[in-house]
This record gives structure tokens, sequence and C-alpha cells, in this order.
């Protein structure tokens, strides 16, 4: 074992030790060490993915002395490295663009905590990445849970806690579905680590035994995971709670926490249970008719939706539904191309809230689209950023959206038949309404208004400007460079 | 003492609780101080129930309630009709390995030095999971503190309108609880001390010590109160002793996965099984299991009870 195999435990343990320290210091030690905690793992996990990218390199790490089937497991290999970055470099952006926000809106006592809560959520999230067991998974789950509960209910102000009271509601039942299905799951294989899982469920497809259990397992497990990532009839808690939390929470309920839902789901489908199974037992069916109703509803809802940061989220239903779509096709280039949409999907969302915080600030906070005439001349940055965001989601060449919507397209493409022809109907209703509202919004905030003037406004955002520069620069870096990404990611998904 | 007696007695002939009394009066009176307030500053506000707050937001609706009733109806028979399919308990020609468990009841006393196998297992061969379930507590108790814990402003406001001790009933008059405590306290609290010690050894450990002395610091407050608790226990006790506890709780796990993970054999005395000394890391790791469940057990009761230590 070499030194840089050490990585994904530092991954993990560096923000667990930086946790209890927030949780005592003054708030502003607090944020020093949150964002420090933040910046260390953006490194970390360059480091990692270069030597994981390099060779396809992919390893186990055992957690103690004894690996499978006694002991805990860490498992590495090019997507796990790919999304361990994106998430620590969402947190650390997003944590520099609201860090203003969060000063004005967050009270005074609670700061330290909100930076610990933010600490804990980023070792969880790291976590379920890099697990190797689903009991493991479970209990970072738990964290994530909670943690993301606390960030809605943080901030007060009125409807925030109406809207921490539906999300917890919808995201226990979640976590349990999730518990009982795993629970179903180890009643017939008798063992919690992945690989040694997918031994015994490939034994049981074989024979034929046990196929009633191990669908209802499969469902519970897959729809615990799609309620706790918002899929479209249990969205409901959604929209109030990215809309009421502070502009960095925003960020990571939407690009962190329902994304880390989903990579979890995709190891265990791809690497504990196996494609075969997936298939034969009709859950991928079930998953295929929620995604595509997610995807034309969301958009819908985000049309008919006139206050901008509501509409922003529930752009968010219609991007967890192609996610969803990309992952019920049950091949090995679904799953890449549901990977490649999470990265995509999170850069640009995370960078989002942000920019339309900062545009309906220069508007006099006024959040109804229609507000916001001009206001792009006002905050150029943010507006710029706005529009590569909105593009990006959209899919316009050259930016993230549009290489996984490719890759979407294809791997429906490769499943054939009906399915094939629904989904590129849904890809391409979808990006007709995504054209629809995000085009409005763009246009009015290019539009001259009569109640602002068309200059800069004075106030200076240093934090924010970088933080939505970087973010612009990776959307159109994944968009550009999206082939070397991706083939990582297919290579990786291809050898689990 | 003697005025708690005479309150006895009065309590015992009588039938009526003297400290009852005074809490309704108190409280009649606060709320009365309340609606004044109210009529003053803003007299169009009004008071709404959640039911009327649920039905405003249309979420009572009679479709809704149809709805979910038939989901939790269809989600009982899935999982009534999948586990007629299960396997029986102890099947013999189940997949399930009886590799995993032989192993654990075996070999856990030759690898870890505890008699007691679950400590082993939780705290050696699975302690990563137990260490994302300690934290579990933490964030838990992190969130209640944003949600509940009353800022200074809303303590002085408090304070000023009336003793708030005196409301939340600061007792220490409860003749027989406060009696019963003076000998149930050190013994709850011994107990606790012994499961937590003794948990490489006998059925025990951390999380069940430390649930203890969480019992026996929540009645000790019942019992005296707050301000003979602050004595010893404060908001500040809780923070250092948690931080610490989890810091060293990671610490020492960390220490375990990176040396056991890169095969460096650090020889930690497993000592004689049976011995409070045996274990390796087992026995401080139990001790910092039990000082973090037992503030927070602590910590959540009086947090849901008077917002504040």
């Amino acid at each position: 074992m070499e030194l840089w195999q050490n990585i994904p435990v530092a991954l993990i343990v560096l923000p667990l030790v930086f946790a209890p320290l927030c949780s005592v210091s003054k708030p502003k030690i607090a944020r020093f060490l949150a964002l420090f905690a933040s910046v260390f793992s953006v490194l970390l996990s360059v480091m990692l993915i270069c030597k994981v990218g390099n060779g396809n390199a992919s390893f186990v790490y055992k957690m103690g002395e004894y690996g499978a089937p006694f002991g805990n497991e860490l498992f590495v290999s090019g997507s796990e490295a790919a999304i361990s970055l994106l998430f620590s470099s969402v947190m650390m952006l997003s944590l520099f663009a609201g860090l203003r926000r969060i000063g004005q809106e967050i009270d005074e006592n609670r700061k330290s905590l909100f930076y610990t809560v933010c600490v804990l959520l980023l070792t969880a999230i790291q976590a379920l990445t890099f697990t190797n067991d689903i009991f493991t998974g479970f209990v970072f789950l738990e964290i994530t849970t909670i943690a993301a509960g606390a960030l809605i209910f943080v901030r007060s102000k009125e409807g925030s806690l109406f809207a921490a009271m539906r999300y917890m509601i919808m995201n226990l039942l979640g976590s349990g579905l999730f518990l009982l299905g795993i629970s179903v799951f180890y009643c017939l294989t008798g063992e919690l680590l992945f690989p040694q899982m997918k031994e015994h469920a490939s034994l049981l497809v074989e024979g034929g035994r046990y196929i009633r259990p191990l669908s209802v397992s499969l469902l519970l497990i897959t729809l615990g995971l799609a309620v706790k990532s918002a899929l479209y009839p249990f969205h409901t808690w959604l929209p109030n709670a990215y809309s009421g939390a502070t502009p960095a929470a925003s960020s990571m309920l939407s690009s962190l926490v329902s994304k880390a839902y989903i990579f979890l789901l995709i190891k265990f489908l791809v690497r504990a249970v196996g494609l075969e199974a997936f298939k034969m037992t009709g859950v991928n069916d079930v998953v295929f008719i929620y995604s595509v109703v997610a995807i034309v509803m969301g958009s819908v809802d985000a049309v008919k939706e006139h206050n901008v940061r509501r509409m922003v989220s529930y752009s968010s239903v219609a991007q967890i539904g192609y996610i969803f779509m990309a992952i019920s096709y049950g091949s090995k280039e679904g799953m890449a191309a549901a990977v490649f949409h999470i990265i995509a999907h999170s850069l640009a969302k995370a960078m989002l809230f942000p920019a339309v915080d900062r545009l309906t600030e220069v508007s006099g906070g006024n959040e109804n689209y229609r507000d916001l005439r001009g206001s792009g001349f006002r905050a150029p940055i943010a507006g710029l950023a706005f529009v590569i965001g909105a593009f990006s989601i959209t899919g316009i060449p050259f930016l993230g959206g549009f290489v996984s919507k490719i890759y979407i397209a294809t791997a429906a493409h490769d499943y054939g038949g009906w399915v094939m022809l629904i989904s590129l109907g849904a890809l391409a209703v979808s990006t007709v309404l995504n054209v629809l509202y995000f085009l409005r919004t763009v246009l009015t905030i290019y539009r001259p208004g009569e109640r602002y003037p068309l200059t800069r406004d004075p106030s200076r955002r240093p934090y924010l400007t970088a933080a939505l520069f970087m973010f612009a620069c990776l959307n159109i870096a994944l968009g550009v460079w999206g082939m070397p990404i991706m083939h990582l990611i297919e290579s990786s998904v291809m050898a689990w | 003492m003697k005025k708690s007696r005479e309150t006895f007695m009065n309590w015992l002939m009588s039938g009526s609780d003297p400290l009852e009394e005074e809490m309704i009066e108190t409280l009649s009176d606060e709320e009365a101080a309340d609606e004044h307030k109210d009529e003053h500053q803003n007299p169009k506000k009004e008071r709404i129930s959640i039911k009327e707050f649920l039905h405003a937001k249309g979420l009572y609706h009679p479709a809704r309630i149809i709805c979910s009733v038939g989901l939790c109806l269809v989600l009982i028979v899935l999982l009534m009709g999948s586990v007629m399919d299960m396997p029986y308990f102890g099947q013999a020609d189940t997949l399930i390995s009886s590799e995993v468990s032989e192993f654990y009841v075996e070999h856990t006393l030759e690898h870890t030095g505890a008699t007691n196998i679950i400590t082993g297992i939780i705290l050696n061969f699975r302690g990563f999971d137990t260490l994302g379930e300690s934290h579990v507590l933490f964030i838990a108790v992190c969130s209640v503190i944003i949600l509940l814990k009353m800022t200074p402003r809303e303590e002085d406001a408090l304070l000023h309108m009336q003793d708030y001790d005196e409301i939340i009933k600061d007792q220490g008059e409860d003749l027989i609880l406060s009696s019963l405590s003076r000998f149930l306290f050190p013994l709850i609290c011994m107990f606790g001390v012994y499961i937590i010690l003794n948990g490489n050894i006998s059925p025990g450990g951390g999380f069940s010590g430390g649930a203890v002395i969480g019992a026996g610091l929540i009645l000790y407050l019942s019992a005296y109160g707050y301000k003979r608790i602050r004595r010893f226990f404060t908001f500040n006790t809780f923070k250092t002793v948690s931080c610490l506890a989890l810091l060293c709780y990671t610490a020492s796990k960390t220490f375990h996965f990176v040396t056991g993970a890169n095969e460096i054999h650090v020889p930690i005395p497993l000592g004689t099984p049976g011995t409070i000394f045996s274990g390796g890391l087992l026995l401080p790791l139990n001790i910092f299991v039990g000082l973090v469940v037992a503030c927070t057990m602590y910590a959540l009761f009086t947090l849901f009870r008077k917002g504040d230590f």
C-alpha cells in the first residue's frame, strides 16, 4: 500500500476532526476552519484523481486490520475520485459564494454550528462516495439527512421551519424505506459488502430463488433513495426547502445532498446487485416511468413559476429525472451517463443559486423574474454566471449539460425500442420547456428597465465574484474537455 | 427542610399540589401579560393552530388523506407478501454464509482481546460504522441546539418578564425525589461507569453506559434544579467534554484505520482477557463513546425542557 492510497481516509477524517473544533470556537474561527477544511479537501481530491486517473487504478482500502467480509472497506476508482473532487470543490465554492449571505442571514449564535454542520456534511458525502459497505452507507446517509435539515432551518426566516418539517418527514420516510430494503437484502444474501453481495445476488438470480423478496427489497432501496433525492411525485418538499435556505445552503442541498444519494444508488445497483438482477426484477421500468414524468412535469412546474429561486429549484426536479432515466436503462453506458450528468448538473446548479441571489440583491431584493430587468448590467459576473448555468442546463454545446444529454441519448439509443422513443421525446419536450423558462429570464436580465440604473452596482463582492468565475470556468471546461472525463468515468464503471 | 416537610404534609392531607397551583398561577399571569402586549403592539396578529395552518396550505385535503392511506395499505401488502417468501430463520440451504459469524464467534477474542464479542465487532471490525454513529448523535445535538437553544436576547427578555427558572419549576423542594436521588444518583452514575469500563468483558459498553449516566444526570436535574447542576455541568462543560471525546475517538480510530490498512503492526498489548485493562484500544474507545452519549442524552433533555443549560 502506497502513501497516496491513504488520501480517501484523509478526505473523510479531516473534516471529521474539524467538526467538533468548529462547534466550540467563535464564528470567525469556525468560518476559517470550515473554509480551510473544504480547500484542503479539494487539494487532496485533486491529488487523488491525478493518481487514480492515470492508469485506471482501482483499489480497496481496509478500515482496520480486517478486510472483507469481516470489516469495513472503502473502494476507490476513477468515478469515485471524480465525484469526490466534484463534491469538495462545490462545497468550497458555494461556501465562498455565500459567505456574505451567511453572515447576514444567520443568527450570530448559530454561525459556528452552521459551519459545523457544513463540515460534517462534507465528511458524510465523502464517506457515501467511497464506501464499499451498504450499512456504512446508511450511517452516513443519516448524517447527511440531519445535516441537510439543519441547513434548511438554521436560517431564521418565516416558513423555513415549515419547509424543514416537510423535508424531514419525506426524508425520514425515504431513510425508512432504504433501511427496510437493506434488511430484506441482508436476509437474502447475508452480506453487507458490495462485492460479496453481488456474488450472492447473482447466485439467487441464476437459481431463480427468492425472486419476489429480492425485487421488493430492490424496489424499497431504489424508492427510498428516490424519495430522498426528490424524484417527481416525492418532490413536494424541494421548492420550499431550496428557496427558503441561505444561498450557500441551497447550493449544497441541490448539488451535494441529493447527488450523493444518487451516486450511492448507482454504486449499489452496479456493484452490489448487478445490472442483470436490476433489469430482471423490473424495477428499472418503474424508475423509467417516474423519471419520464419527472422530466416533463418538473419543467412544466418551472415554466409556471415566476419566483426565480423557486423556478431554479423546480428545474432541479427535471434534472433529477434525467439522472434517473439514465439509471433506468440498466446498462453500464447509462450509469456512466448518469454519473456524468451528476457532475454537469451539480456544477451548473450550485452556480445558479448564488448568481440568482446576487441578481435579486441588485434589484431591490425582489424575487419575481420580471423585476430583474437590467440586473445583468448591474452585476455583470452574476449575470454571466446565470447565462452559463442556464445554457448548460438547457444543453447548449461547449457546456457540461450538452455533453451529458448526448450520452443519455446514446444510452437510450443502445436500449432501443419504445423506451428509446419515449426518452428522446421526453428529452426534446424538456429541452423546449427549459429554453422557455430560462431564455425568458435571460432576456429579462439583459433588458433595460426604468426602475434601476444600468451602471454597475457600487457594492463589491470579491468572494462571490471569484467563486462564480471559478464555477463558470469549470462548466466551460467540462463542456470542452468532456471526453477525457467521460472516458475516465466510463472505464471505471465498466470495471466495477 | 421544615418548610418542605410542611409542604409535604399539606400535600398529603389536602391532596393539592402547592407547586402546581403556583405554576398555573404564574403561567396564567404570563399568558395574560402576553395577550396584553399583543393587543398593544399589533392588534391584528392572530394565533393560528397547526391544523388551521395545514388547512390553509391545502395539506388537509380529503384526496390526500385517502391517497396516503391507500399507499400505506399497498406497502403493507407488499411487505407482508415478501416476508412470506423469505427464508425461515435458521434455514440450512440459504446463501447466508456462516463464515462471517463463525469467524466473529471464534476469533474475536484472539484478535481483539475482548470477551464481549459485540464490543469487539462494533469497535474493532466495524469501527468505521460506529464512528459514524457517534457523529450522528453529535450532529443531532447540534441541530437541536440550532433549533431550540435560546439566544441571549430571548433569555434576557424572559428573565425580565419573570424569574424564568421559577416558571420552569426549579424545584429542589420535592422531598421524595430529592431524598431518593441523594442515594440513587451516585449509584446510577457508578453503575454507568461500571458498564462503560466493563464493556470489553461483559455485556454493555459505551452506548449503554453513557445512556445510564445521562439518565442519572437527568434525575439529578429533576430533583435539585438547574442552579445545583450548573455547579458542575454547564453548556461549556458539555461543549468541552463532547468535543474532546469526539476528537480523541476520531484520532484513535484513524490510527487504527491507517495502521491496519498499511499493514503497520503496532504492538498494542491486548492484556489478559477478562480483566478491565484488556482489549487494547477498546477500553478508551468505550470511555469516549460513553462520554459523548451521556452528554448528548442530557443535552437533548434540557434543550427540550428549557431551551438552555
